[in-house]
């Protein structure tokens, strides 16, 4: 039984220049799971949005080609009839919660649905329990956290028992811990409920290894469909961005494998050839950060620093941080840990309750969401000529800014708020990363690192630890308001169970290793091809 | 204003006993004439909201209703002409003619500050003890879409709340900050991206099918009981043995003792419901 199926789509937004989807033909089966990659602006949302009926009812614009979902015609059922059995997750969790507790917001598609009071009521329990948030049902939705407003709306999609959950790069705005745990959530729902899942994710690692299948999407048109290890090798060749931590690990060693999709193939693949670094004794015990001496070169130091809500808890306790010239810091922490918070206060936007913030010279703030810098009518507006030849965006002067891409967007609200004389002598990041596809990140990344050569000080907060070992030289983890670990990235990102990047967790923490690059180094000196072993 | 989830009797019981509770004093705020049973209602109605657990919130509205209590008071004695008993001749006041300050106006006047006070602690006692997910789920059954747009509306508010501040500390953050004009019209394009998301949310979740929810039957908690039978004395009381009192010509109080008596039965009827906490869910 297909849950969804194309023939022939293509579909244009209204006033587009061109077709988001070009002849899109596919078929997904009941109980499978669809992992839908691709760079950003490929066509995986609009091709969600066919799933979930969005397109063309919600957007209008020109559709072309047959679709059923869940046996339903396409042309003839809008997303409320689909919605009885196609439950529906997008990135942003405030957005998708309409009610103002929790309980009535996992009633709300049921009661929308027709459903009696004691069916709603069943239903809402059952949910509840499945996604382990009987807890917040009474709670008000405007009290949740950005991973328990996640789960919520998940529940809320879920609540009709659909059979196709369609999500739109659920994980973006959540930290790992809350990222993992939604993943297993799908991984459990797909297993034990049979729900089919199709979900659009950049962070491939995280959830290759429960796809059945993934699917490639390039300039609205289907480029791979096929098994994650068939996947991966076409990404090698065709597409290297989409390629994961660990196949790119297994490829550049050269070990005849099929790609690994996880963590789990990818050490089985290593020790077969010889090469799995043997397991270290659990790492002796990390002392707490020390109180650093004053540095003379330090342009930002946080002394002590509390902040504490009236009548509420400390969100920073006592966090003392210094940043010099040239250092490319990344903070690390659950949601809810501080981070944006410390940022906050070493911009001068929020006054310590306790402690002291000291800045030299200039700090420049980026906010989680680069369009609130965005104000004017066209891009050359917003910064001046200088600033936006050097972030490239010159060519698009002209354009409204809310009409670039959301890497532009995050390379001109960079631009606006590190432009003028002089330049900052520290810049600070907030989740810059989010919805952000590897070769955007890479961008930043090394845009971020020509600035620090400069000898401005980067503090990027993150939830990305691809991207934080790729960033920075040093790294600091914070919980509950509290500085818990301040060393090199190499021992913080190593180690751990969510905080690490994929290599590290391939190889156990070895060697602080963390990229692919460094563990084809450190493992395959010699360059020799290597086989598997029988 | 908005709802606070705690632990007391008021929060227990249903909506629509709760919201009758309140309209019940509102009405005896407003069908008894008498200062002394009126005030007994304000003190009431503070002593409700702190067994409610939201009594600094009703403080609050309290504290800001007397500027505008005082200005009732002064508007009604410089404008009434009624009374008899001058206690202040202010002499011509222009158009306004000879300006003579009675005591019958300024009682009138604090009288109807009072009832001010008692509506406003009301509406604030309501709006933090009722859940408005409940009042509107029983509306829908009367207009589904009206009390769903409102729903989503009261959603909106504290989301584009927030928006505004998060768009307003990204200005703070530029050397040359936008200026006012550009700023609300990026606050208003915010305003309408947000409107679509949560538009698109909606049609995923069967808005656009939406059906008329069927009745749920729930027995009647002893919270619920409570209350109904507490507002239904309490319009009983204030319909069928009003205190009578009349300002103009001159200051006619009736019985003190009638007064009090009805301002005590008006008290203990109010706050009783509260005394019985068994079955609250902490």
């Amino acid at each position: 039984m297909k849950v969804l199926e194309l023939r022939g789509v293509t579909y244009t937004y209204p006033g587009a220049a061109g077709p988001a989807l070009r002849d899109v033909s596919l078929e997904i089966a009941e109980g499978e799971f669809v992992v839908l990659a691709g760079t950003s602006a490929a066509g995986k949302s609009t091709l969600l949005g066919v799933a979930s009926g969005l397109v063309p009812h919600f957007h209008g614009g020109r559709f072309d080609g047959r679709a059923e979902v869940c046996g339903m015609d396409l042309r003839q059922s809008g997303p409320a009839l689909l919605a009885a059995e196609v439950g529906t997750l997008f990135q942003d969790p405030e957005t998708q919660v309409v009610m103002g507790t929790v309980r009535a917001e996992l009633a709300f598609p049921l009661e929308n649905h027709g459903h009696g009071p004691v069916a709603v009521a069943r239903a809402v329990e059952e949910v509840a329990l499945a996604l382990g948030i009987e807890a917040l049902l009474e709670r008000s939705t405007a009290e949740l956290s950005g991973g328990e407003l996640q789960r919520v709306a998940l529940g809320a999609a879920l609540a009709g028992r659909p059979r196709l959950l369609v999500l739109d790069e659920p994980t973006s705005q959540l930290d790992p811990v809350a990222g993992d745990e939604l993943l297993a959530l799908l991984r459990r729902l797909n297993e034990e409920w049979g729900t089919a899942i199709l979900l659009a994710e950049h962070r491939l690692e995280r959830c290759l290894a429960a796809a059945d299948r993934v699917i490639a999407v390039e300039g609205g048109v289907l480029a791979c469909d096929a098994a994650p290890a068939g996947f991966l090798a076409w990404a090698r060749s065709e597409r290297p961005e989409l390629e994961t931590p660990a196949a790119a690990l297994i490829a550049g060693l050269g070990i005849a494998a099929p790609a690994p999709a996880g963590v789990k193939q990818a050490r089985a693949a290593l020790r077969s050839a010889g090469l799995l670094p043997e397991r270290e004794p659990p790492p002796v015990e990390v002392p707490p950060p020390r109180r650093r001496r004053a540095d003379p070169a330090a342009v930002l130091r946080l002394d002590r620093v509390w902040h504490e809500l009236h009548e509420g808890r400390a969100i920073l306790a006592g966090i003392s941080l210094q940043a010099c010239a040239g250092e490319r810091i990344v903070l690390l922490g659950r949601n809810g840990a501080g981070k944006s918070t410390l940022l906050r206060h070493a911009a001068g936007l929020l006054k310590p309750t306790r402690g002291r913030v000291q800045a030299v010279g200039r700090v420049a703030l980026l906010l989680q969401n680069p369009g609130d810098y965005l104000v004017h009518e066209r891009v050359a507006e917003e910064a001046g000529r200088a600033a936006l030849e050097q972030a490239g965006l010159w060519h698009a002067a002209q354009r409204h800014p809310r009409d670039l891409s959301g890497g532009e967007r995050q390379r001109l609200a960079l631009a606006i708020v590190s432009e003028g004389e002089p330049p900052p002598a520290l810049l600070c990041l907030d989740e810059p990363t989010r919805g952000m596809d590897r070769a955007a990140k890479a961008a930043l990344a090394a845009e971020l690192e020509r600035r620090s050569r400069e000898g401005a000080a980067v503090i990027v907060a993150t939830h990305d630890p691809e991207f934080a070992a790729a960033f920075a030289t040093r790294a600091v983890l914070i919980a509950d308001g509290r500085l818990i670990a301040d060393g090199a990235p190499a021992e913080l990102l190593s180690g751990g169970w969510y905080f690490a990047t994929e290599t590290a967790r391939v190889l156990g923490g070895h060697a602080g290793i963390l990229t692919a690059a460094q563990a084809i180094a450190h493992l395959r000196p010699s360059g020799a091809v290597l086989e598997p072993q029988s | 204003m908005t709802y606070l989830r705690r632990s007391t009797p008021l929060h227990a019981a249903r909506s629509s006993a709760a919201i009758a509770w309140c309209a019940a004093l509102v009405l005896a705020a407003f069908t008894t004439s008498n200062p002394l049973v009126v005030a007994t209602l304000a003190i009431v109605v503070l002593i409700a909201g702190a067994a409610a657990s939201v009594g600094r919130r009703v403080t609050r509205s309290l504290l800001l209703s007397l500027p505008m209590a005082v200005a009732i008071v002064v508007i009604n004695a410089l404008v009434a002409r009624e009374g008899l008993t001058v206690v202040a001749r202010l002499g011509n006041g222009g158009p306004f003619g000879q300006l003579d300050i009675t005591a019958e106006a300024l009682a009138f006047g604090g009288e109807f500050a009072l009832v001010l006070i008692v509506v406003m602690e009301v509406a604030v006692l309501a709006s933090a003890a009722i859940d408005p997910d409940e009042v509107l789920r029983s509306m829908r059954r009367v207009s589904f879409r009206s009390a769903l747009t409102a729903t989503v509306a009261t959603r909106m508010v504290p989301l584009l709340a927030l928006d505004s501040r998060r768009i307003g500390d990204a200005q703070r953050c530029r050397p040359k900050p936008g200026g006012r004009l550009a700023i609300v019209r990026a606050v208003t394009a915010n305003a309408l991206d947000r409107s679509l998301d949560v538009a698109a949310t909606l049609e995923v979740r069967g808005y656009g099918g939406a059906q008329r929810p069927r009745r749920l039957a729930r027995a009647l908690s002893r919270h619920d009981i409570a209350f109904f039978c507490s507002a239904a004395l309490l319009a009983a009381l204030s319909l069928a043995w009003p205190a009578s009192f009349s300002y103009y010509p001159t200051i006619e109080a009736g019985s003190a003792v009638h007064a009090i008596v009805l301002a005590g039965a008006l008290a203990l009827a109010a706050l009783l419901p509260f005394t019985q906490r068994r079955g609250i869910e902490r």
